[in-house]
């Protein structure tokens, strides 16, 4: 099993670029589902001793981040008619080559980072790239739903670099897949509908009301 | 057995109460349990409390402070929400009182967990509890407000997250994430995970503090909030985010990593009093003038922590004062929005004769706020002032001083026009319900109390505090 949680982290990553180089939402949703799906099968690929607690874990991924998350965001997306991100602050060429840099650079922090025990020389780079994809989908792109999308890319990465830690610190990772549900609850189901109703799109850029 | 039943009672209550039909069960229950909670407190402040829930739970003169002021700050809200729901249409109050309730069990979770994720848990927990209580108005503006808010705050919550992971991965020994164990073991720490854990949460929480550059969203949430909700968050939440600042502050003064911390702090502190004079001159909406007033105070809050000396005492004592005053400002704000239907002051004027104890409330306040003799603030501020002098930077505390004249400058406008200028339309006076002035004149009373006099007891709980933010080395 050695091979397959690299093959798995690599995984993470090449769905973190199709998230940043696609126009489409619906695209970008099935990205983060497949993601999410890939994150379920780490700790199982991670820790194979088959314990509750690791059983446990990529079962409430599974549930929470592969089939619960995107579901909701799609029915968003129709409920709402939204189907395209136009004129991101940056564009998708600019954007993949942005993500392109930051991953070289997170393996370079990364060696930096003395982490004891680090079951894969994957997981802290891809961690840390993800966490950083996630902040530019989440600086960059105009429509709220590809902001949640941006928003769940950076846990997942806080998720991977929990998975170091799943097996000292029980409980810890669990509490991102919470913060998940926190999400999940409070930003797609109150304010996006909400936002749609009182905009007639979910165009975040339109939010600008408020300054000074 | 007591802290666990304060955090758990007050989420009971809020399931009670959103399932209650009559307003004025909903808000007997709301009073009932915030009186029982001060109870509570009053028992922690008279005797010795084991830790509970294996360590995850226990009581320290930090945390001490931090759940007195959120108990004290929301029995007066409560009171004063009880006179503001009454003045509602109809339709509220299930989601509101709830929200508050859960809300207060949250942020006494912050302040009696020992555990660092359990922390988070809380301080998570805060944020959800008080999203749709932002959303009051159900209006455009609202919903912009707490779309921010919420963006806001759970990307700095999700920061906090992965910081608290790195903490986990520096430590090598003891019970994993309880801050007694870290603190005991501070020696044995990764020290660059440990600084790289710090910049993680110092910007997590730091986020929810408020801090500039990380405070684009309280303006606008503070601005459309309605006022208790917002003396609330900048009285009760930011102190709860700030004790999750000063837990990992703690404990990386005691693992000796002071060098690295302190320039941070100021950093943070300095830049945040700076946003705050910028955007204070000219602002003409008290609200979101508090708002910055909140960035100010934040500010400070971090400045002390990170001079270290006397500034640390400077803090806490800052803690207590700023808990206090937030929450007589945006109350009397309450009261003007009430009587004249603005914030602001082109349109809300006359207060001295349409209101006249809001008037004279917010005049003082004033002064409060901005840290003149004989009020709280004055005494809190000079001691960070002091400190900066004191440990050697005479830069620091040069800008204090003049961003601080600046800010009384700005604020003063606003709130003497709104105090004295004459009112748009004339109108008769309106009779102030005891319901919605009691709470801030208990609140004044005790800012000025501070200034005067610090009671023994108090005293022992500020130096034992300041001394555990500086890592509990020598006494």
């Amino acid at each position: 099993m050695s091979d397959l949680h690299e093959l798995l982290l690599l995984g993470v990553v090449l769905t973190n670029f199709w998230v940043l180089g696609t126009t489409r939402l619906s695209s970008a949703i099935r990205a983060t589902a497949i993601q999410g799906a890939l994150l379920a099968a780490l700790p199982v690929a991670l820790h194979p001793g088959w314990s509750l607690h690791i059983i446990g874990l990529a079962v409430g991924t599974l549930l929470v981040k592969a089939i619960l998350l995107p579901t909701f965001l799609s029915w968003a997306i129709r409920e709402a008619a939204v189907r395209r991100e136009i004129e991101p602050l940056i564009g998708f060429s600019g954007s993949l080559l942005l993500g392109t840099i930051v991953v070289a650079l997170s393996f370079g922090i990364a060696q930096r980072i003395p982490l004891p025990e680090s079951e894969s020389a994957l997981l802290i780079p891809v961690a840390l790239a993800t966490v950083m994809i996630g902040l530019i989908v989440l600086t960059t792109r105009n429509k709220a739903l590809t902001q949640v999308v941006g928003y769940l890319i950076l846990e997942n990465g806080i998720y991977v670099f929990g998975l170091s830690q799943a097996e000292r610190v029980p409980f810890l990772v669990e509490l991102g897949v919470l913060l998940d549900i926190f999400v999940g609850i409070f930003i797609m189901g109150i304010v996006v509908f909400h936002i749609n109703r009182a905009f007639d799109s979910m165009d975040s850029t339109r939010l600008t009301e408020l300054k000074d | 057995m007591i802290l666990l039943p304060m955090v758990l009672v007050p989420i009971a209550a809020a399931a009670v109460a959103y399932l209650a039909r009559p307003l004025s069960l909903r808000l007997g229950l709301l009073v009932g349990t915030s009186v029982l909670h001060l109870y509570a407190v009053g028992r922690l402040w008279n005797g010795t409390v084991a830790p509970e829930v294996g360590g995850w739970l226990a009581i320290d003169a930090l945390g001490l402070l931090v759940v007195s002021l959120v108990s004290v700050l929301f029995l007066v809200i409560a009171v004063y929400a009880a006179g503001f729901l009454q003045t509602e249409p109809p339709r509220g109050g299930r989601v509101f009182v709830s929200g508050l309730l859960a809300f207060l069990s949250a942020a006494t979770l912050v302040a009696v967990s020992h555990h660092m994720a359990l922390l988070w848990v809380g301080m998570e927990t805060t944020t959800l509890a008080l999203a749709p209580l932002v959303y009051h108005r159900h209006d455009r503006r609202s919903l912009e407000a707490v779309w921010k808010y919420l963006l806001l705050s759970s990307v700095g919550i999700a920061l906090a997250l992965l910081g608290t992971f790195f903490l986990a991965a520096a430590q090598t020994s003891g019970r994993p994430l309880l801050l007694e164990d870290m603190i005991a073991g501070s020696g044995s720490l990764q020290p660059a995970l440990l600084q790289t854990a710090f910049i993680f949460l110092l910007v997590g929480y730091g986020t929810k503090m408020g801090l500039a550059p990380l405070h684009a969203w309280k303006p606008d949430t503070y601005g459309e909030a309605p006022s208790l909700v917002a003396g609330l968050m900048a009285g009760a939440l930011t102190s709860c985010a700030f004790l999750g600042l000063a837990r990992i502050t703690e404990i990386t003064m005691a693992a000796g990593q002071g060098e690295f911390v302190q320039p941070l702090l100021v950093a943070f502190g300095v830049m945040s009093l700076v946003v705050a004079a910028a955007f204070m001159i000219g602002q003409s909406d008290l609200k979101r003038m508090l708002a910055y007033s909140s960035v100010e105070h934040m500010g400070l809050l971090v400045l002390g922590l990170g001079l270290g000396g006397v500034g640390r005492y400077g803090t806490v004592l800052h803690l207590v004062n700023n808990a206090l005053i937030k929450g007589l400002m945006f109350l009397a704000v309450g009261n003007v929005v009430l009587v004249t239907g603005s914030s602001h002051a082109g349109a809300a004027r006359g207060i001295l004769r349409r209101a006249p104890i809001t008037g004279i409330l917010l005049l003082l306040g004033l002064f409060a706020v901005t840290g003149s003799p004989p009020f709280g603030l004055f005494l809190s501020e000079f001691t960070i002032l002091n400190a900066a002098i004191g440990q050697g930077h005479p830069w620091v505390a040069a800008a204090m001083l003049a961003l601080l004249a600046l800010i009384f400058v700005g604020m003063a406008a606003v709130v003497l026009e709104m105090i004295y200028d004459p009112p748009l339309t004339e109108a008769p006076p309106v009779r102030e319900s005891v319901l919605l002035v009691a709470g801030p004149i208990v609140l004044l009373a005790l800012v000025l109390l501070l200034g005067v006099y610090i009671p023994p007891a108090l005293q022992r709980v500020l130096t034992e505090a300041a001394w555990g933010l500086g890592g509990g080395g020598a006494r």
